[in-house]
């Protein structure tokens, strides 16, 4: 029986092997929820009749969607949160701490291999880790703290194969943005996606992050990425599909003549390469989220506003994906480079990307982000619009006000030397 | 179970932000979700919506985040059934786990004010102003038990396991 990796790593967590398409109860290994999430689970799980978690240290609760607290009614379910979590014996990360994601990874939480349930649909992203783990709702978590289990159906899965050279200044968001653009919203509801190819093999455990993080935009279940290439700093088993799997579709895609890639206002699905946008004016621009608020994202956007000021219409706002992200964007300078340049740092957290606080746009006002959905009032004005690209790309719409090719502009730089 | 009610028709991608924006999503209270559901798409839908009444949306209803308040919203409002061409993966298996029945229909003629009858149980669709039936999809057995114990919780404190 040849299997894909996810076929591969339900059967591993299941009492007998499986293939797409059957139901499988499987053994959780990991569940998160996080402050929006949270709270309902608790509720969930107490209406289940339950009393103990089945297993405590499987078991991570974060504070960062509305962190910290902008309300009293907010204040009250992060109390309850923490309540929960000191009577349980589990894990919480409290404000600041970071971005649920990022800590799942960054605090080894998450392993190669697992099977992981999050009650947050970016749970996906640790599929940069090869470990099958999706966003479930607080109900569904509720059942797999009570039980240790779930119920899964299969997925089918789709191979993307992605070869050639990335050009210079176009990154692992531009790629998957590409991707979610060719395949559509709902291009791969129900299935899994496997990434490979040398394109993979060459990138950062940040950049892999990025791909894993918005397959959910696609509709999918899981987003593995080949683990070749991959540096831990723990060993792995560094588990591989079998050759002659069952794939539904095959995507060779050629990377080496990718343009910066934009998703327009109001689905992620609506790409355009940079080229095609025209004069878009921006008041707002914002780094961060579980897609992009990592070290070498805080790093690109300050090789473009070192020693610049953005421009005075903009709004530049920073949200580094965890505290220590920050701590080391401290010690390298980067923050000091950014802040210079006129942003403003925000706690690490959710905020602005899912609109509860801290960076709601105005009406009429075009956002330039680095984050993962801009559904109409994703930020919290329906009135809105909002741009998703790459860290690059957001700090050079910061330093022009408006929507500009940073590698043009590099260009002309250089040549106007 | 035998549902009736008006249809409410709306598009495809109907995301979940728009279902509930993110900015209402912290609370337990039910009337709140319910006050501003769909307010994105049609800002007066939670004021004319009778308990009963139907969603009929297109491709895709509920894509977006994990956020539970999404069927939670609907279903305060007091909406008995989601009737889509499809829906994503994670709204799906939501709405079954808090009891908010769905309907998976790859084509239909219905349009807002229909009135319908729905036979859950049956996944079947009478459209009672042409006269026409649809038959759903048919959904995992392990959705159609959770679901006729009106949801996860019912379900796990009665069986204490999937298994």
């Amino acid at each position: 029986m040849e299997q894909t990796l996810i076929e591969k790593i339900i059967s591993n967590h299941s009492s007998h092997p499986v293939m797409a398409g059957d139901i499988a109860i499987v053994d959780v290994d990991l569940v998160m929820a996080t402050d929006t999430t949270g709270p309902l689970t608790i509720k969930a799980f107490e209406n289940m009749g339950g009393t103990e978690v089945w297993a405590p240290e499987k078991m991570v609760l974060v504070i960062d969607h509305a962190s910290p607290a902008p309300n009293e009614g907010i204040a009250v379910l992060h109390d309850l949160m923490r309540k929960f979590a000191k009577e349980q014996n589990i894990k919480l990360y409290d404000v600041g701490d970071g971005i649920c994601h990022q800590l799942m990874i960054d605090h080894e939480h998450v392993k190669p291999g697992q099977l992981v349930l999050g009650a947050d649909s970016h749970t996906c992203t640790y599929g940069a880790l090869g470990a099958f783990s999706t966003g479930v709702g607080s109900t569904d978590l509720a059942g797999a703290m009570l039980t240790g289990q779930t119920w899964v159906k299969v997925p089918e899965t789709i191979k993307i194969n992605l070869t050639g050279t990335l050009p210079e200044g176009v990154v692992a968001k531009d790629l998957i943005l590409h991707l979610v653009g060719k395949l559509g919203i709902q291009g791969a509801t129900y299935q899994a996606i496997e990434f490979t190819g040398e394109v993979i093999e060459r990138m950062t455990l940040d950049s892999r992050m990025v791909m894993a993080n918005m397959v959910i935009e696609m509709g999918a279940k899981a987003g593995l990425v080949d683990l070749k290439g991959l540096d831990l700093p723990y060993e792995f088993d560094m588990l591989q599909p079998d050759k002659d799997a069952n794939y539904i579709q095959v995507l060779n895609v050629d990377v080496s003549n990718l343009e910066i890639q934009v998703a327009a206002p109001h689905s992620p699905d609506n790409i355009k390469n940079i080229s095609e946008i025209g004069d878009v004016s921006i008041q707002q621009a914002f780094i961060g989220s579980c897609t992009n608020g990592r070290l070498e994202d805080l790093h690109a956007a300050a090789e473009i506003l070192k020693g610049k000021k953005i421009h005075p219409n903009v709004r530049l706002i920073i949200a580094p994906a965890s505290r220590q992200v920050f701590q080391d964007a401290l010690s390298d300078g980067t923050v000091e480079i950014l802040s210079a340049a006129g942003a403003s740092f925000l706690p690490s957290g959710c905020g602005p990307c899912v609109g509860t606080h801290q960076g709601i746009p105005g009406n009429g006002e075009n956002v330039a982000s680095s984050t993962n959905r801009n559904f109409q009032g994703r930020m919290g004005n329906r009135n809105s619009n909002v741009y998703l690209g790459s860290p690059a790309f957001v700090a050079s719409a910061a330093l022009h006000g408006k929507i500009i090719n940073h590698n043009e502009c590099k260009k002309e730089a250089i040549d106007s030397l | 179970m035998i549902l009736k009610g008006k249809a409410h028709v709306y598009g495809d991608n109907i995301d979940t932000d728009r279902i509930i924006p993110g900015k209402y999503t912290k609370t337990l209270d039910m009337q709140q979700l319910a006050d501003h559901v769909l307010e994105d798409v049609d800002p007066d839908f939670h004021k004319i919506v009778q308990p009963g009444d139907m969603i009929v949306a297109g491709e895709n209803f509920g894509c977006g985040s994990s956020r539970e308040q999404a069927p939670l919203a609907i279903k305060a409002a007091g909406v008995s059934v989601v009737i889509a061409h499809s829906f994503a993966r994670i709204f799906f298996r939501n709405a079954i786990n808090i009891g908010l029945p769905l309907i998976e229909l790859s084509s239909y003629n219905i349009q807002t004010g229909y009135d319908l009858e729905v036979d859950v149980t049956n996944g079947i669709v009478k459209n009672l102003y042409n006269n026409e039936d649809y038959q759903g999809a048919k959904m995992p057995d392990v959705m159609v038990k959770i679901l006729s114990e009106n949801g996860l919780v019912e379900y796990l404190k009665k069986y204490k396991s999937y298994s």
